[in-house]
């Protein structure tokens, strides 16, 4: 049988079309392209790419359903492993997890693992009418603080095993960073909320408004009489550059913009929760969170939108497909460029212009990249007299967060590390017994794959410190 | 959903509801903040806790109407439902070891500086409040003021009721009369507060004041309430939510908070007007 050397693309809008309109921008595999890719894979012995898979899903078994054309045979493979497939399909980073380790890869193209998954479970949502059922319940009551990936999976993998599961969100939604960070064109919010219900539908109880650390301690949770707590509360408080000017209107974190658009529907026709739209856009940062905010103003209806990074475009930490769709949508990489400063409108003849105060430019120095730093990376280095000047009128700023304070300030005995993540170990498990972590809030800003992970990891060991009890 | 389960107009402007609200209501102490939603489309507002009854579960909110959001909480009646109510949020107010106290509240930051005013004065601290208003109307609170101050002094900035004049006027006199505070807090206009810091400064009273940001979702996440304190001659970035919102008066970059705080301004002048001509539609 001859093999296709190629993985096959998967439809998606095109780009011209979609910089203006937030629908998603892929379109998912039809049944013939998801049969024919799916015939790519060799259902090889070793079956690396499970190894390369955080929550280990059983990628050839599933494909092999693909192949027979068992969709929902294939979904229930799945669902064993992973809670969220329908938002792991969409956003994982395949090409260096499940896929970087495919056999196929090796000569050709790697078998498109993360676009079958999607296909499987948009058609599982389309098609299935069966609503999961609650299984007998086992008499363990556990808390989870958050309803992000890390808290989603373990809270779906304890309600699979019995257990009454009460997941506790400080927004309004559910969904944790899948709602208020991922934006609508690559993660719809239908898709989370039919995740959530399917936890639901499995008996987890999901608590929105309520604050761990505030409206209820961690201490607390115990004496209402749950045996085992998960703090998946993710990633904390956005970092900023420390430069002259970050406090001008029209400069935001990331968080902040991306939150205005995606919680508070700020990209909606009329919203009620104010957003700057239009303009010239600068994002500085290369991460996902960076494109998700550059592809977001380009939606909002910016005239032009740069990513200003500090590296090359090797070091771009950004998802590779990311950063193409990105690219064909016209975002201008302006790469090897720091700023250094952001300028604000300053009308001297008059104090009250309502223009004063809000940002006109940001200053920049050219980069050139110098000896690798600890961690192997090269490390980007000023040149110096190089400054411009970028015409700009918002400034967003994607470089990470740092944990919040929340918790850690008001549960005794738990240890954080110098950055403030929460100290874990293998098992999930932090210097309080019985309470284990997870997610952003354990490693900082990372994926929601490894999140998910994490939750992962910890469902398995509450279930056997406490089914040991 | 939450009930309001009280309602009560202060002045034409000013209204307080009592929301049911249990979880918060157990928690909540002086200087802390809710966030709440009005409807399933409503945006995240926040608001200072203006008192608590545990044992109904109640948590009490005193709001101006100012904008959009403001409006359609007040069009909704004792025994509506509320969609989102969060708490409580943000540091409590510091009373401990403060034996005397001046409390100084302008308009509707009066509804906040009372439950401040009330702990200080339930602890046995000798308390001294000052509360200033545009006018008459605008008058709230006075007499539950005088239930928990040693010494209260009401001042209108156009003279139409008690003292003329604004809330620096009797504090200056009362510091150049030798008169000393442990402490000094204020609640109110960012340009209030930064005038009651600087009658303060040259006589080394300590003050706090109480920060009220733009703000998204309160718990340490967005970083839209932002503001810049000057700390051991370096500026540095704290969050309101998670910091504060009280903070030392002498740090705070009050122009800078000014200047933030006029950010949508056009936007939420312009939603107030449509959402009353919408509610005046549906009267």
């Amino acid at each position: 049988m001859a093999l296709d050397p190629k993985k096959h693309e998967m439809p998606t809008q095109a780009p011209e079309v979609r910089a203006h309109n937030f629908s998603e921008v892929a379109l998912g595999y039809t049944v013939e392209i998801a049969l024919e890719e799916a015939k790519r894979c060799l259902n090889c012995k070793n079956r690396p790419c499970v190894k390369g898979c955080p929550v280990n899903v059983n990628i050839p078994d599933f494909i092999a359903k693909v192949k027979e054309g068992d969709f929902e045979g294939a979904y229930q493979i799945i669902n064993e492993t992973s809670s969220l497939p329908a938002v792991c399909g969409r956003v994982c980073p395949q090409e260096t997890q499940c896929e970087s380790m495919c056999t196929m890869g090796i000569k050709f193209e790697p078998v498109g693992i993360g676009r079958l998954e999607r296909f499987v479970a948009d058609w599982h949502n389309a098609h299935a009418t069966e609503k999961a059922a609650a299984p007998a319940p086992n008499g363990h009551k556990v808390a989870i603080v958050g309803s992000g990936p890390s808290g989603l999976t373990c809270a779906g993998d304890l309600a699979k095993k019995g257990y009454k599961v009460s997941v506790f969100e400080a927004l309004h939604t559910a969904g944790g960073v899948l709602v208020y960070g991922i934006p609508e064109f690559r993660l719809p919010k239908a898709i989370v909320a039919k995740e959530v219900e399917t936890l639901k539908d499995l008996g987890v109880d999901v608590q929105t408004n309520v604050v761990i650390g505030k409206t209820l301690t961690v201490d607390e949770l115990f004496d209402m009489g749950y045996e085992a707590v998960f703090i998946g509360s993710g990633a904390g408080l956005p970092n900023f550059m420390n430069i002259p000017g970050e406090a001008l209107k029209g400069v935001y974190s990331a968080n902040e913009f991306l939150t205005r658009s995606n919680l508070m529907k700020a990209y909606r026709f009329d919203p009620v929760t104010p957003i700057m739209k239009g303009g010239k856009v600068a994002v500085v940062g290369g991460g996902n969170v960076a494109m998700d905010a550059a592809r977001t103003a380009l939606r909002l209806g910016a005239e032009h939108v740069y990513i200003v990074y500090r590296r090359s475009m090797d070091e771009l930490p950004a998802r590779k497909e990311e950063v193409e769709h990105a690219m064909e949508e016209g975002i201008d990489f302006r790469l090897l460029n720091n700023p250094v400063e952001i300028l604000g409108y300053s009308n001297p003849d008059d104090p009250r212009d309502p223009k004063n105060g809000f940002v006109n430019g940001m200053r920049c120095i050219r980069m050139e990249l110098g000896a690798p730093d600890a961690k192997g990376r090269r490390r980007p280095v000023p040149i110096p007299g190089s400054e411009f000047t970028l015409d700009v009128d918002t400034v967003i700023m994607a470089i990470g967060t740092s944990p919040n304070p929340l918790i850690k300030d008001t549960t005794k005995g738990l240890e954080v590390n110098s950055h403030g993540g929460i100290i874990v170990n293998e098992q999930g498990l932090t210097s309080r017994e019985h309470v284990y972590a997870g997610g952003d809030a354990v490693t900082g800003a990372a994926t929601v794959i490894s999140a998910m992970g994490a939750g992962k990891i910890a469902a398995k060991a509450i279930d056997e410190a406490l089914s040991a009890k | 959903m939450y009930r309001i389960i009280g309602k009560r107009n202060l002045n034409p402007t000013v209204t307080q509801m009592e929301i049911e609200a249990p979880l918060v209501a157990n928690k909540a102490l002086p200087g802390q903040f809710i966030i709440l939603r009005v409807d399933e489309a409503g945006e995240r507002i926040p608001l200072t806790v203006a008192g608590v009854d545990k044992a109904r579960g109640a948590v009490k909110i005193i709001f101006q109407i100012v904008g959009a959001t403001t409006e359609l909480l007040n069009h909704k009646k004792e025994g509506e439902y509320i969609q989102d109510f969060v708490g409580p949020l943000g540091v409590p107010t510091h009373t401990e070891g403060v034996k005397k106290v001046c409390i100084v509240g302008g308009g509707v930051g009066c509804a906040i500086a009372m439950p401040v005013a009330q702990a200080f004065h339930a602890q046995g601290t000798e308390v001294t409040s000052i509360i200033g208003f545009r006018n008459k109307d605008l008058l709230i609170l006075e007499d539950e003021f005088k239930a928990c101050s040693d010494r209260l002094i009401v001042m209108t900035d156009d003279g139409s009721y008690a003292r003329h004049g604004n809330v620096t006027v009797p504090l200056k006199e009362m510091l150049e009369a030798g008169e000393t505070f442990d402490l000094i807090i204020t609640i109110g206009p960012l340009i209030m507060m930064k005038f009651v810091t600087l009658t303060a400064k040259p006589y080394g009273i300590p003050v706090t004041v109480s920060m009220n940001p733009i703000m998204i979702d309160g718990t340490g996440m967005c970083g839209g309430c932002r503001l810049t304190l000057y700390e051991d001659g370096k500026r540095v970035t704290k969050f309101a939510c998670v910091d504060g919102p009280d903070f030392d008066g002498y740090k705070v970059d009050f122009d800078e908070a000014m200047s933030r705080g006029r950010m949508y301004f056009d936007f939420e002048r312009r939603a107030h007007e449509k959402t009353c001509n919408l509610l005046k539609g549906a009267n």
